[in-house]
């Protein structure tokens, strides 16, 4: 029988602890298990048998840790072979008369996952690719993947097995005493991602004890439409007399686990600590318990590597600023590849409140492939908030979706066959909310009831794919009302009646509304509300539109979405003075003497905010060059001298550039053409490298000076470096390493420069390098900080300008 | 066994902080940005350690471990008449490190001031764990000696990989090593404290004090 059949009307057993019992048979401390298969199959077989005979209907091969970076691919094969042996010989001599299964047993693979470690997703996928293949190749009958503390390389395992297997695939994560992953995913955002993929079973094990896992168990019961799983340690370990003991024995266990039977978990085995005596009384003490019929949860909810987000309890705000269209410094970021200035854009937005982020960085002239993902993956290594991912490149769509660490908002599908035919796929295989446009091959309907038929269509064919109508969000289309009166009151009347009639979520553009018309926030806002009011469940909305914060927060503290209305209210005493109509009153003090403007005093002092607004105001009376020649600078080398003098300490004078950056962001969006730059200076954290504090600083100091910075980042290649400075004919090249074991990165770096880049001057920096240690590797110049990497800079450049 | 355990925030030490960002003389100005970062990175923040306890023996400068040996001349200075060892591991989280990406382009004074947390958090850890053995050790009539870590003087910092391997890091505090033997989260410590009979001993020095890099920015008593 299928398992999945099985588990229809069954209490699925699986097996316990195989690491504890391994440790009691003379297994030493570092030795790895998985060779047991081999040099000692009796034993492993002793085992697989007296959890077989104690119950289990699944045991989990002895593969724990069996993967590439373990194991040669010839040792891999031999372990698994010989693991599904052994299991498959114990379930043969086994007495127990229970259906028995296999399961390739899929552990982490120790390492983590870049942006924080080193291990690439696409090279987690292969790794976990190959034991799975081998793994189906032996005879398995099911795939658990298990005690996986990190979300993103929970999909890795996920993705390999649903590529390279038609098998079930049992899914487990390990939990800690704050109810999260290591990495921080909730069990709800764990439920959103693994289920998206189509994971037959989700859960939780190892960890603690079954009541410490409680809480976790619970949340996966509320979301869960598939089975949950548990499989947690007999509780906490501790010493006794030089003997390992757990603090849970069998019968306490088997009735904490039967009460979560009974609440409706479906599969359930021990971890760490458990021996087949637990099971042996798991499987007597739950005999009685009528499983519980496994349902499908009707909530709409995309996730990040932290934390879900759920449709429907309140109006969803998602940023929609990460998005070239109609903005001149946008699209110049882009072609300049500047993904600081997205990210920006990005905690600007979670900083105003959003939710989601919508993410489109599309440009006919860019390559869109490459900057989504790129965008996505950066984003997601400071940002916690879920993405909507905004294209209508199918191709881009994938690559972002499968980088994608959780559950992403698609954006988006329509009602031509085309565009569902190539959405569809995606979202079934990755896993995600769609955001279905109600339009179709002839166009708009002007009525509420033509959309609504479209969205009944789309409907229909998601159900093809299997794709529930849970994950569909209709965005019934804003119009604007400067063109047709009526085009408002359709759209209201759309959102209504999906809501009403389909049962389904919708999102609107809000600000379409408005287009052609003067002052439209002021139409946006309302309009904002009006869309609430009448079920709308999300906005794709301008954060920093301060009449559509208003309307999102008044209508939150009227309909009783926020309790004691305390989000209002931290939202009016933050609002920008300007936009609560009260005008700022003179000036709070005269310049101090020392300064020679407000400007110079407020950059000195590192007040961000002050030296923009200052600047934007000098702006209407000063040229913009003689503001950075006779105001920025002069404060600038004011800090600098300080610094160099020991009266300015790093933070102070970080914190002054900061304040001279955004100074020169106002300049730079008041320039045309003419520019201040000076050259190129390339700078990178050498490969192997992912300190990147020392970098920024450095490029932070040199971007004020005026140099066009080009930032490869940490972790780059040798031959990275050479391209970029080769393309740009750099002179100028930084590198950056803090550990003794990248150091040769860096020398190697250097000497690909020699070689192919022989005119660049190259300046290193970083915690283990000296002056000698830097002449010893080949470099131009050592330089300790970043005030003297600028003052070698002008230098070069100087004599370059000569 | 490896044992694992989950502590609560250890206190705070500002002036230590302010130290690792480069700040030799408090002002209101460094404070309030210390405070302000702090008041983001508290609840990002995790404190995890997990260790075991080895049988020591050795064979000139090679510690024997039982699992693996340790050859360095330094680590066997510091070992010197104990009979035993423990291997710890510590961990302040991966929140920090996304809380450092975060400002590492957007604001490096608050990515600079964070990092100096995470330094002064995990060594305060590191500090907490230390107290806790001694005060099970003083039990016994026994002490510890002060920890040491790979990469210091000339234990090759290779080692890591045998203790990763043996305190199976990543399961118990998700702690993971990297093929250039940097450690995730960053804000780590892994390291060695020999365990001998008798009380504590008093002289032994800060090691700050013992490096001879004299011109380090961060050198206490310059």
């Amino acid at each position: 029988m299928r398992i999945t059949e099985y588990l229809k009307n069954n209490i699925l057993y699986l097996d316990g602890g195989m690491g504890t019992l391994l440790q009691e048979r003379g297994l030493l401390p570092g030795e790895y298990p998985e060779r047991w298969n081999i040099i000692h199959p009796d034993v492993i077989v002793g085992i697989h048998r007296a959890y077989y005979d104690a119950g289990s209907n699944i045991v989990c091969s002895n593969t724990f840790g069996a993967n590439l970076l373990k194991f040669s691919s010839e040792e891999l094969e031999e372990i698994i072979s010989s693991a599904m042996t052994n299991a498959r010989r114990a379930a043969e001599e086994s007495c127990g008369t229970q259906e028995k299964w296999i399961a390739l047993d899929i552990g982490p693979s120790g390492r983590m996952l870049k942006p924080y470690g080193d291990l690439d997703f696409e090279d987690a996928v292969a790794l976990f690719a190959e034991t799975v293949k081998l793994g189906v190749k032996y005879g398995a009958d099911l795939i658990y993947i298990e005690t996986m503390n990190d979300s993103y390389e929970t999909k890795a395992a996920l993705l390999a097995a649903k590529e390279n297997c038609d098998l079930p695939v049992f899914v487990s994560n390990a939990y800690s005493e704050d109810g999260k992953l290591m990495t921080g995913a909730t069990p709800a955002a764990m439920v959103a991602l693994l289920e998206g993929m189509g994971a037959d079973a989700i859960g939780a094990n190892c960890s603690f004890g079954p009541k410490a896992l409680t809480k976790v168990v619970e949340e996966y019961l509320e979301y869960a439409s598939v089975p949950v799983l548990l499989k947690p340690n007999a509780g906490l370990p501790k010493s006794v007399g030089g003997k390992t003991v757990y603090d849970v024995l069998p019968d306490e266990f088997a009735e904490d686990i039967s009460a979560l039977l009974e609440r409706g978990v479906r599969i359930a085995g021990g971890c760490c600590g458990t021996t087949p005596e637990y099971i042996k009384a798991l499987a007597e003490k739950s005999r009685g318990i009528i499983p519980a019929t496994t349902t499908e949860k009707n909530t709409t909810m995309i996730s990040s590597y932290t934390h879900a987000v759920e449709f429907g309890k309140k109006p969803v705000l998602i940023g929609e600023r990460i998005n070239p269209t109609g903005k001149k410094r946008f699209k110049e970021a882009l072609r300049a590849g500047d993904m600081d200035y997205i990210l920006r854009e990005g905690i600007n937005q979670q900083d105003c409140g959003v939710e989601i982020l919508d993410v489109n960085v599309g440009l006919p002239e860019i390559d869109e492939i490459k900057m989504l993902t790129e965008a996505v993956y950066g984003l997601q290594a400071i940002i916690d908030l879920p993405l909507q991912i905004d294209t209508s490149s199918t191709v881009a769509m994938e690559k972002a979706l499968r980088r994608y660490n959780g559950k992403a908002m698609i954006n988006s599908v329509n009602g031509k066959k085309e565009s569902m035919d190539e959405i569809f796929p995606l979202a079934k295989k990755y896993g995600g909310v769609i955001v279905a446009l109600t339009l179709d091959e002839s166009g708009i309907p002007e009525t509420a009831e033509g959309r609504v038929a479209i969205a009944k269509k789309i409907l229909a064919e998601a159900e093809k794919y299997g794709i529930s109508k849970k994950d569909i969000i209709f965005d019934p289309l804003t119009l604007t009302v400067s063109a047709d009166g009526n085009a408002a009151r359709e759209t209201l009347r759309a959102v209504r009646t999906i809501k009403e009639e389909l049962g389904c979520h919708t999102s609107l553009g809000v600000s379409n509304v408005s287009f052609g018309l003067p002052q439209r926030d002021v139409l946006n806002g309302a309009f904002f509300l009006l869309a609430m009011e009448n079920g709308l469940s999300a906005a794709i909305m301008n954060p920093y539109s301060i009449e559509m914060m208003k309307a999102y927060y008044s209508y939150s503290a009227l309909l009783g979405l926020d309790a004691n209305c305390a989000e209002y209210i931290e939202f009016v005493q933050n609002m920008p003075a300007a936009a609560a109509g009260i005008i700022p009153g003179g000036n709070s003090g005269a310049t101090e003497e020392q300064y020679k403007s407000e400007l110079q005093k407020a950059i000195v002092k590192g007040l961000g905010d002050q030296a923009a607004q200052i600047c934007k105001e000098l702006i209407k009376t000063l040229d913009p060059l003689t503001i950075v020649q006779e105001e920025i600078i002069p404060a600038l080398n004011l800090v600098g001298v300080g610094f160099e003098n020991k009266t300015v300490y790093l933070p102070q004078l970080l914190m002054s550039a900061e304040a001279a950056k955004s100074a020169f962001e106002q300049i730079k969006a008041n320039m045309s053409g003419a520019s201040a730059d000076k050259c190129y200076f390339v700078i990178a954290t050498v490969k192997g490298d992912i300190h990147d504090i020392g970098k920024n600083i450095v490029k932070l100091i040199l971007e004020n000076y005026g140099f066009r910075v080009v930032d490869l980042g940490r972790d780059v290649s040798p031959e990275a470096v050479v391209e970029e400075v080769v393309r740009l004919c750099a002179p100028l090249v930084g590198l950056s390493a803090l550990m003794t074991t990248t150091v040769p990165a860096m020398e190697e770096t250097i000497a690909e420069l020699r070689r192919h880049a022989p005119w660049c001057k190259i300046v290193v920096g970083g915690a283990v390098l000296t002056k000698e240690y830097a002449d010893m590797i080949g470099a131009d110049k050592y330089a300790r900080d970043a005030m003297e990497t600028v003052r070698y800079a002008e230098q070069i450049y100087g004599e370059l300008a000569k | 066994m490896i044992y694992t355990k989950t502590y609560t925030a250890p206190p705070i030490d500002e002036d230590e902080i302010l130290r690792y960002a480069g700040v030799r003389e408090k002002t209101d100005e460094m404070t309030d940005l210390l405070r302000d970062v702090m008041a983001e990175a508290e609840g990002e923040l995790t404190y995890r350690v997990c260790w075991s306890y080895f049988d020591l023996t050795r064979d000139g400068d090679a510690m024997d471990f039982g699992f693996a040996k340790f050859e360095s001349a330094a680590l066997a200075v510091c070992l010197d008449c104990c009979d035993r060892a423990v291997l710890f591991a510590a961990t302040v989280g991966i929140g920090l490190d996304r809380l450092i990406a975060k400002y590492g382009t957007a604001s490096p004074s608050k990515a600079l001031m964070l990092q100096a947390i995470g330094a002064e958090r995990i060594e305060s850890l590191c500090d907490e764990f230390c107290c806790f053995l001694q005060n099970e050790l003083v039990k016994c009539g026994r002490s510890i000696t002060r920890r040491f870590s790979p990469g210091y003087g000339d234990l090759r910092i290779e080692v890591q990989e045998d203790i990763f391997r043996v305190l199976d890091c990543s399961r118990q505090i998700g702690l993971t090593l990297n093929e250039s033997m940097l450690m995730s989260p960053s804000k780590s410590v892994t390291a060695i404290i020999g365990i001998k009979n008798g009380a504590p001993d008093e002289t032994e020095v800060d090691t700050c004090e013992l490096c001879g890099k004299t011109d380090c920015l961060l050198r206490r008593n310059k």
